[in-house]
This record gives C-alpha cells, sequence and structure tokens, in this order.
C-alpha cells in the first residue's frame, strides 16, 4: 500500500479499474508473451508448429504444470513450497510400492499416491503453521526429507510398472483422440485449481492470508487452521503430479524430482502471481507452465545447446517479472 | 437508572505482560444509548483495555459484563458473535480483497461449497447505502485512500449486528467532512439499547460526539467526567495528572524571518499527478507550516522536493539551484525529511538507538572501511541528553520505545547528519499529548539554533502553535501563505477548501 492521498473525497466509485480488469490485463499480458514465443519459433523453425511439437510441448507441461497448479495456492498466502519436486517423486515412488511392489489394485494406488501427496502436505502445514516455521524452511526441510525417503524407500533403484496393466496409459492414453491423457489431466486440473482458487473459501482465505495475514486473523478467520488447509491442497496436487509423472515413464525414479520444484514456482511467477502473495491467478500459472515448455522446446528445435537455454529461461523469468512490476508501479 | 445493568461494563480488570502492569484494576461502564470517550496519554492502558472487550487478549484478573451477564470473549469472533464491534487504530484489512469481500472475509455465503461473490457485493451496497457511504463494492482496497480504508473498517464493524462499537482513534486518517460523516453514523447507529466506546487523542472531537468521558493513566482509572460540564483544560489535566498549557501561539521567533536568508528556496515545482506550480521560500531558523486538507498534496511538495517523487520546477538551496533525483541527494544538500510514517520510514525497529541515529551518517563514521561503533555511541549519548530521549540506554531497540521519543530518534538522526533544513511530516501523529509538547518546544529550539523547518500538519492548532508562517495548500496548488499573527483556524480552512474549477469535475463524479 501505498501513502498517496490523492482522491480529496477519499473514494471515486466510478474509477473504472475493477478488479476483475485489472487481473484479466495480467493475464494478456502473459498470454501475449505466450503467442510472441510461439510466433517466433514457428518462424524460426518448420518443424515447430508440427502437432507432433506442439504435443510434446503439452505434454512437458503437463507434470511441472500440475506442480505449479499445487505452489500457486501457497505463493498466494505469500509462503513458498520447495516440496513440491522431490515430494513429487516421493509420490511416484510410494505408487510404484502400492502398485508395483504390494499389487494392491490400480485405483487404490493412485488414490494411495495422492494421499501421500496430501501428507507431505500435511506436515508442511502443520509445521508453517502450528511450529510457526518460515514455509522456505519447513518446505527446504520436507523437500530434504521426501528425497531421502524415495531413495531408502525404493533402494535408490527405479520401480517399473511393466507389470501393472493400464497404467501407463493413465498419462499416455487419449480418452479425447490425439490429446494424452496427462495433458488433459492437466487442463482439468487447472480447471478445478481455479475454482478452488477463486470461488472456495480454501482459495479465498489463502489471497487473503496473502494479502494481510494478521488482519484476516483478526476478522475471526482460524488461520492456522486454514493455512494447513491450504498446503494439503497444494501437496494433493504434487501427489498427482507425481502419478502422473510415474505414469509417464512407466516407472517411478528415485533420483529425480530435484530443480522441478524451481521450474514450478518459476511459473507461476511468469504467470503474475506475487511472490508477496494476495494475488494469484490459475490461468497465469497455466500460460507461465506453457512459456516455460515452449521456450525449452523450441530452443531445441533450433539447436540451441540445452546449457543456453536455462541461460534463456532465467532471462524471461527476469523480463516477466519486470514487466509484471512496470505494469503495476503505473496504476499504484 | 442505577438499578438497570449497564450495556457494558468491566470491573477491577487487570493485565499484566512481561515486566509491565498495563492495566491495574481499572473499571468503565457503558450506559444504554450514550457514546463514551475513553481517553489517556498513550501507554495509559486503551488499546489493552480494547483488545479485553474484543477478545484479542483475556484479562488477569477482574470480571466483563454485557448486560449485567459475564462474558469472556476468547477470540474476535466471539466477540462479534456477542454484538462487540471494534474499529481498531490500525487498519486491519486485505489490500488485494475487494471492498465486500473485506467486509463480509469469515461470513462469505456460500451455495455448495462455492462462494456467492454476487450476493456479497448485494450485501454490501446495501450496507453503504445505510451508511450513506459513497463506496464500490467491487474495488479492491489497494485503490483506495486511506480515508477510503477507514471507512471500509467502519463499515465492516456495522456490518456485524453489534450492540456495543468501540471505536479506537477513528479519525486519524480522515479529512473534516469525513469526520463529519463518522460522526453522522456514529450518532445514527446510537439508540436505547447500543452503545458507543470512544477511544481518542482528539479533545475537541472528544468534545463534541461523547456524553460522557472516562479517563485512564499509567493504566489506572481516573475517573469518569460528564463532557458537557467539563471544560477540555480539566480532561487534560486529568489525564496527565498536571495541568498542560492550551492554545498557545509561538512567541514571534522570527520576526525578521523575512530579512534573514532564504535556505531553501522552491519556484514551479508541479508532479504529473498533482502539484501544480508550488513555490515558497523557507528562510533560517524559521519554521513554515503546510496546511490543507488530507490529498491537498502536502507530502507530495515534501516528496518531490527531496526527489522521492520525479517533478519540474526549480529547488534552490542557500541561492543555488540543485538538482535532487532522490533522497540520497537531498541529504547530501542538508535536507532531511521525517515521514509522517515514521515506524515504516523512519526508523529500523529492531535496532537499538545507536545504530538509528548513526544510519545516515555512517560513511563518516569509519575507519578502513569499519564501522566505528563508539563514533555511534558517543554521538547517540549526546542526543539522547540533547534531545532528552526518555531511553533506559542507548542499546535499547527503537520498538521498546514510545512514539514520542522514537520521533525523538528520528529527529537525532537527521542532527547528526547536519540536516539544516527538516521538514517534519505529521510529527505528533500517535504521540500522546504530554509528549506533543516536548516535541514543540524541541522542533522550535531547533530553529531557535538555526534550523529551517518544514512542519506539515493536519491538525490546525499544531501548525497555529508552530509555524512563524503558513503555506496553505488545496488540491496540489499553494492557495495562500498566511503570516501567523493574522491566521486564524477559519482563514486556514478557507484557504484549504477553495477548489478550483477542475475539482468540482471530480466531486460531482464521486458523488
Amino acid at each position: 500500500m501505498t501513502t498517496t492521498k490523492r482522491t480529496a473525497k477519499g473514494t471515486n466509485p466510478k474509477r473504472p479499474t475493477r478488479f476483475g480488469n485489472r487481473q484479466q490485463l495480467q493475464q494478456l499480458l502473459a498470454f501475449a508473451g505466450l503467442v510472441v514465443i510461439f510466433g517466433f519459433f514457428s518462424l524460426a523453425s518448420p518443424y515447430f508448429l508440427d502437432w507432433a511439437n506442439v504435443k510434446g510441448i503439452l505434454l512437458a507441461t503437463a507434470v511441472t504444470g500440475i506442480m505449479a497448479l499445487g505452489a500457486t495456492f501457497v505463493i498466494a498466502t505469500g509462503g513458498i513450497d520447495l516440496s513440491v519436486g522431490t515430494g513429487m517423486t516421493l509420490c511416484s515412488v510410494m505408487t510404484g510400492v502400492f502398485l508395483a511392489n504390494l499389487g494392491l489394485p490400480l485405483v487404490v494406488g493412485v488414490l494411495g499416491g495422492l494421499a501421500v501427496g496430501a501428507l507431505i502436505g500435511l506436515l508442511n502445514g502443520l509445521n508453517v503453521s502450528y511450529l510457526r516455521l518460515p514455509p522456505f524452511i519447513a518446505t527446504l526441510a520436507m523437500m530434504m526429507v521426501a528425497q531421502g525417503l524415495s531413495l531408502v524407500i525404493s533402494g535408490t533403484k527405479p520401480i517399473y510398472f511393466s507389470d501393472v496393466a493400464g497404467f501407463d496409459q493413465l498419462a499416455a492414453g487419449e480418452l479425447i483422440p490425439g490429446l494424452p491423457n496427462a495433458v488433459l489431466i492437466f487442463f482439468v486440473a487447472a480447471a478445478i485449481a481455479a475454482v478452488v482458487l477463486s470461488k472456495t473459501l480454501t482459495g479465498r482465505y489463502a489471497l487473503s492470508i496473502g494479502s494481510n495475514e494478521e488482519a484476516t486473523a483478526i476478522s475471526g478467520v482460524d488461520v492456522r487452521r486454514w493455512k494447513v488447509v491450504i498446503y494439503v491442497v497444494a501437496g494433493l496436487f504434487t501427489g498427482l503430479a507425481g502419478v502422473v509423472m510415474a505414469s509417464r515413464l512407466n516407472s517411478a525414479q528415485p533420483g529425480l524430482g530435484l530443480g522441478y520444484e524451481l521450474e514450478a514456482i518459476a511459473a507461476v511467477v511468469i504467470g503474475g502471481t506475487s511472490l508477496r502473495g494476495g494475488k494469484a491467478t490459475i490461468l497465469g500459472t497455466v500460460i507461465g507452465a506453457l512459456i516455460m515448455a515452449t521456450l525449452t522446446n523450441g530452443l531445441r528445435i533450433m539447436s540451441i545447446p540445452q546449457e543456453w537455454q536455462k541461460v534463456a529461461v532465467g532471462i524471461v523469468i527476469v523480463l516477466a517479472v519486470y514487466a509484471d512490476i512496470l505494469r503495476r508501479g503505473k496504476d499504484a | 437508572m442505577s438499578e438497570s445493568p449497564a450495556l457494558l461494563s468491566a470491573t477491577g480488570v487487570s493485565k499484566s505482560f512481561p515486566g509491565v502492569l498495563a492495566l491495574d484494576d481499572v473499571h468503565l461502564d457503558l450506559r444504554h444509548g450514550e457514546v463514551l470517550a475513553l481517553v489517556g496519554e498513550n501507554g495509559a492502558g486503551k488499546s489493552t483495555f480494547m483488545n479485553l472487550f474484543s477478545g484479542v487478549l483475556q484479562p488477569d484478573a477482574g470480571t466483563m459484563e454485557l448486560e449485567g451477564v459475564p462474558m469472556s470473549p476468547a477470540g474476535p469472533r466471539q466477540a462479534n458473535e456477542l454484538g462487540i464491534s471494534v474499529i481498531h487504530q490500525e487498519f486491519h484489512l486485505m489490500p488485494d480483497l475487494t471492498v465486500a469481500q473485506n467486509i463480509f472475509i469469515g461470513r462469505e455465503p456460500r451455495r455448495a461449497a462455492l462462494i456467492r461473490d454476487d450476493v456479497l457485493e448485494r450485501r454490501a451496497a446495501v450496507l453503504f447505502d445505510r451508511l450513506g457511504i459513497p463506496l464500490d463494492p467491487r474495488q479492491p482496497v489497494s485503490h483506495l485512500s486511506v480515508a477510503g480504508q477507514q471507512m471500509v473498517e467502519i463499515a465492516k464493524a456495522l456490518s456485524f449486528d453489534a450492540r456495543v462499537l468501540i471505536m479506537d482513534e477513528p479519525t486519524a486518517a480522515l479529512t473534516e467532512t469525513e469526520v463529519a460523516t463518522l460522526f453522522r453514523i456514529v450518532r445514527d447507529f446510537v439508540s436505547p439499547r447500543t452503545g458507543v466506546i470512544y477511544v481518542s487523542h482528539r479533545m475537541d472531537e472528544v468534545k463534541e460526539i461523547s456524553d460522557r468521558i472516562t479517563v485512564l493513566r499509567d493504566g489506572r482509572y481516573v475517573d469518569t467526567l460528564p463532557t458537557a460540564q467539563t471544560a477540555t483544560r480539566e480532561v487534560i489535566a486529568a489525564m496527565v495528572g498536571r495541568q498542560l498549557e492550551t492554545d498557545v501561539r509561538p512567541e514571534p521567533v522570527a520576526p525578521d524571518a523575512a530579512e534573514r536568508d532564504v535556505v531553501l528556496s522552491v519556484r514551479g515545482l508541479s508532479t504529473r499527478k498533482l502539484l501544480k506550480d508550488v513555490s515558497f521560500d523557507l528562510h533560517r531558523g524559521e519554521i513554515l507550516g503546510f496546511a490543507g486538507l488530507m490529498g491537498a498534496g502536502r507530502t507530495e511538495v515534501a516528496r518531490a522536493i527531496i526527489g522521492a517523487d520525479r517533478s519540474t520546477g526549480v529547488v534552490e538551496v542557500n541561492g543555488r539551484p540543485v538538482s535532487v533525483r532522490n533522497p540520497a541527494d537531498a541529504v547530501r544538500h542538508g535536507i532531511g525529511y521525517l515521514s509522517e510514517d515514521r515506524k515504516r520510514y523512519g526508523l529500523l525497529l529492531d535496532q537499538d538507538v545507536v545504530r538509528n541515529v548513526m544510519l545516515s551518517s555512517l560513511p563518516g563514521m569509519t575507519r578502513a572501511g569499519f564501522v566505528r561503533d563508539t563514533d555511534g555511541h558517543r554521538v547517540a549519548t549526546e542526543m539522547v541528553d540533547r534531545l532528552a530521549i526518555r531511553t533506559p540506554s542507548v542499546t535499547q531497540t527503537t520498538k521498546n520505545l514510545s512514539g514520542g521519543n522514537q520521533q525523538k530518534v528520528v529527529l537525532a538522526k537527521w542532527l547528526v547528519r547536519d540536516c539544516d533544513v527538516l521538514i517534519v511530516d505529521e510529527p505528533t501523529r500517535g504521540i500522546d499529548v504530554g509528549a506533543k509538547d516536548e516535541i514543540y518546544g524541541l522542533l522550535t529550539s531547533l530553529a531557535a539554533q538555526g534550523k529551517s523547518i518544514i512542519v506539515i500538519s493536519s491538525e490546525l492548532p499544531e501548525v497555529l502553535r508552530l509555524a512563524d508562517r503558513i503555506v496553505v495548500m488545496c488540491e496540489g496548488r499553494v492557495t495562500g501563505t498566511l503570516a501567523n499573527a493574522d491566521a486564524t483556524q477559519h482563514d486556514i480552512m478557507e484557504l484549504a477548501t477553495r477548489f478550483g474549477a477542475d475539482h468540482l469535475i471530480t466531486t460531482g463524479d464521486a458523488e
């Protein structure tokens, strides 16, 4: 908040900028960025617009995208979740334990994977809310614990789902012809996340806590309890990402996962969500995740070495967030 | 009357914090249909008392009763449900949420787990209609002015079916018109089944709105006085435990001010947003007051001069034009700015007096790149003496000091930096009556020592008390400059409300 005191009347109801417009503009900007990147690569490479390639981009978006959806809720509260990457791996491994090792039914295994995610979120939430650990520390610890547990439980070896009939179809199958289920799951998850963020108490209180935690508490909202709920929601998305990842690879790779959390956070930030909390949109996160995947894909098609791809992504993050700051500066 | 229980009462209430007895055997009776003012200096225990009623804190001893029934709210929510609504001094708003979402936070109407924002907005609109507040329920709170935000707080408190409304310094951010609106709302609210506890520093407001006045001092109950039969002087005496001079005018400190050197000269200062052609001169040893309504642009003038906001126009220091692109430039030219929000822009609250006092002068207190803390210690000790800063030691953390002493620490910081021009924005905001006097005395003596001071204040008596000359602003323009001897509150208000043509358009828009 600024100390500007412009209007002598105090309020001016006819001011044109309404909440909706502002957020729409934010998404429009990210979307325009996506279109520009898309346009650039399709001119640069004839293969880029190939459906097979676009499908590849969407597939690459799916897992980080789902993680980013969960991370959006935590970031909306002004927190951060560093455990989504290795947490996702732990969920993959546990799904492997349930399905491949214990031979439980497919549905039970998948729900079990989600439950592990929820449990990770629950522990994060309890640590943040009741032990009052800073989210950075609580989820950093969880990141390490999850990584370690994944390796211990799997005996550091991948768990393969070759004997679990139909598990790979979860991600690779095409309920809608031409569209891999992993992508479909991402889009459905995004739709659900959007409703939860904008239309339920969980989402409203996440934004409210991020906006002013103390005020939310004074208003009679049980902030500690709702924070736990919010971290559990984030954990559910981590679990979903773990299941989808396992299905895509048809195996649980315990060594994977580290670094994914930063990609997820980058997607959220590119989408215009403020790390200070209070401002977040799911559509922005989806676009942010798409931008990340498109960029990596396009640069690869242009045969730019992987090392330089990282540099490019870093620059895009700076540009995206700076654009957001400029825009915000104007109407502040 | 005495047989029927009071609307809200507290008996023998005590509350202590580690090392401090904040409330000691305090009592209070709020009758049906009255506005009870609660006054006392900072640290008298008013806020603690309010926090007991609102359930934020629980008393260590004593009882509270609502309509004769004992109550002990465990939290703000429960107090609301009992019919007690509190407007806190600090805003408790979520800037990113809309006005309607803020008001009904924690009480969202839902259908099948989904929040009905349309219902929320309709309820808010009905509420604003009833209260006569021109707010748009769908506007995000971050777009509102401070006064607008205060109105949201008030609307939120009244959105509960409250029987007791407790207001803690509700007018700190309001202009006179808005205060009038607030008082109308308070009067509308009061009925034979309701009552208001009104906490304030401002005696004129207490006089106008309250029926009785309860005075606290140092955590103890002093007296309850009928407003109509009590002179302001007596109330203040009860608060501070001694008689205080009020309505003082400055001695003609600088009758020859006009002949003295011009230290700071501003010509044609304009900003894209607000300021239009602001010009004035500040003489050596002079206190120049800036008066005006909220939004008139007084703070903006200060921000433009110190380079915090971009502006056009000429600023001359000691007769030489200077280019001030940022506050560091301003400090180099000897201009120090004391923000109205000292906790946010004036102090490192978690650090001690030494660190704060040294902050702006660090480069001069180093040897081979290492900070010489002994220098800071010595300088801070000097300043504590010179400004009579009441602190157990110079290594005390500044957040533990009272508002008045914090303000002195900020002053000390600029004095150590050898600033000749001090711009002081709302120097006594949130500072209690006794300490105000001290700050006034300090500013006056600094001026007598040759410092040139600009005082920006919303309190007319303060401006009249301090300033040799008064610049009055309205809508970013200077509408007049008065010599203190000629000025009356009436004159200043007349100039402060001299709106130009384009204002009529804006107000037309707003209504």
